[in-house]
């Protein structure tokens, strides 16, 4: 694996994303500036980190979704290369028209900084083939405008062709509205594009899977990854 | 040359923030108010004097950045 983690001022969580890349890949992510034009020759996997970017000026993510960088992201999406965003990076992803719909203001208009349970809905994937379809996995958030939502005619589309990979749950793993926090259509955590090579997710695999700080539920999702792009390679 | 740019969340999406205010409102004891919806307005100077293209290069930035056309709506205003 040879990922690069992009860094747009006010991202917060790019060194925690870059120590979880590191840890299960063995090896140093790049850390590519927003005004580069270019990502490291033979990257393989970018990541869009968590965060603040531009102060959520404008709009979440909409600021960063523009910057230099963002073309080379771009094509190397449309080349088939693997990218996630993750919590703004799943914002900036939407904003940047690589993911459709948008992340509205949190229902109860709280920023929700817990542990939440996540359905994996399926583990074919590159994202999820760390995991079982159906498995519970708790992962933490920290978001202030995480509520997904998209017209009808795309939200059908998502279902439909099974681009939903992650759903708020309860620990056992049933759709619940009391389990969906932040108000999200069908609870929806985290979808991919329709080649199934970009993610966005609300959630933050990258802060669990370290024993010594807590579950390791999040291992999976960077494991699968690392195995998908070794097997490709 | 000013222009004004207006924009306002597209009738059925959820504004959990309007509702905020139409609720401070109420609580303010200023009867009356229906409802509540919350935009953005941008003031925006132009340097061409040119009417008609300043209206373009305003519907151009509306779309590229200054609204997300998932979920809002916008209007251009060139002021003169």
């Amino acid at each position: 694996m040879k990922a690069a983690v992009l860094v747009f001022p006010g991202i917060n969580r790019e060194r925690d994303m870059a120590r979880t890349l590191r840890l299960v890949s063995g090896r140093e992510p790049s850390m590519v500036w927003h005004a580069d034009r270019e990502l490291p020759v033979g990257t393989d996997l970018v990541v869009i980190p968590g965060g603040f970017s531009y102060g959520d000026y404008l709009r979440c993510g909409a600021i960063a979704a523009r910057s230099p960088i963002m073309e080379a992201v771009r094509a190397h999406a449309a080349k088939g290369g693997l990218l996630l965003g993750v919590c703004n990076g799943f914002q900036i992803l939407c904003e940047a028209g690589l993911l459709p719909g948008v992340l509205m203001r949190n229902e109860n208009l709280r920023f929700i900084c817990r542990d939440v349970y996540l359905r994996v809905e399926r583990s074919d994937t590159p994202f999820t083939r760390g995991y079982n379809a159906g498995q519970v996995v708790r992962v933490p958030v920290a978001h202030g405008e995480g509520n997904y939502i998209a017209d009808g005619e795309t939200i059908a589309k998502l279902e439909g062709e099974g681009r939903v990979l992650f759903r708020y749950s309860s620990p056992d793993g049933m759709i619940d509205p009391n389990w969906n926090h932040n108000g999200a259509i069908n609870a929806i955590a985290g979808i991919v594009n329709d080649q199934g090579n970009v993610l966005g997710m609300m959630p933050h695999p990258e802060n669990h899977v370290e024993a010594a700080i807590g579950p390791t539920d999040g291992r999976g999702l960077f494991a699968g990854l690392v195995e998908a792009l070794d097997r490709a390679a | 040359m000013k222009a004004r740019v207006t924009v306002t969340l597209k009738s059925g999406i959820l504004d959990p923030q309007g509702k905020a205010i139409e609720g401070a409102l109420r609580s303010l004891g200023l009867a009356g108010v229906a409802s509540v919806r919350q935009g953005k307005v941008f003031d925006i100077e132009i340097e061409d004097g040119d009417r008609a293209k300043a209206e373009a290069l305003l519907k151009q930035a509306a779309d590229k950045l200054l609204a997300n056309t998932v979920i809002e709506n916008y209007r251009v205003d060139v002021l003169g």
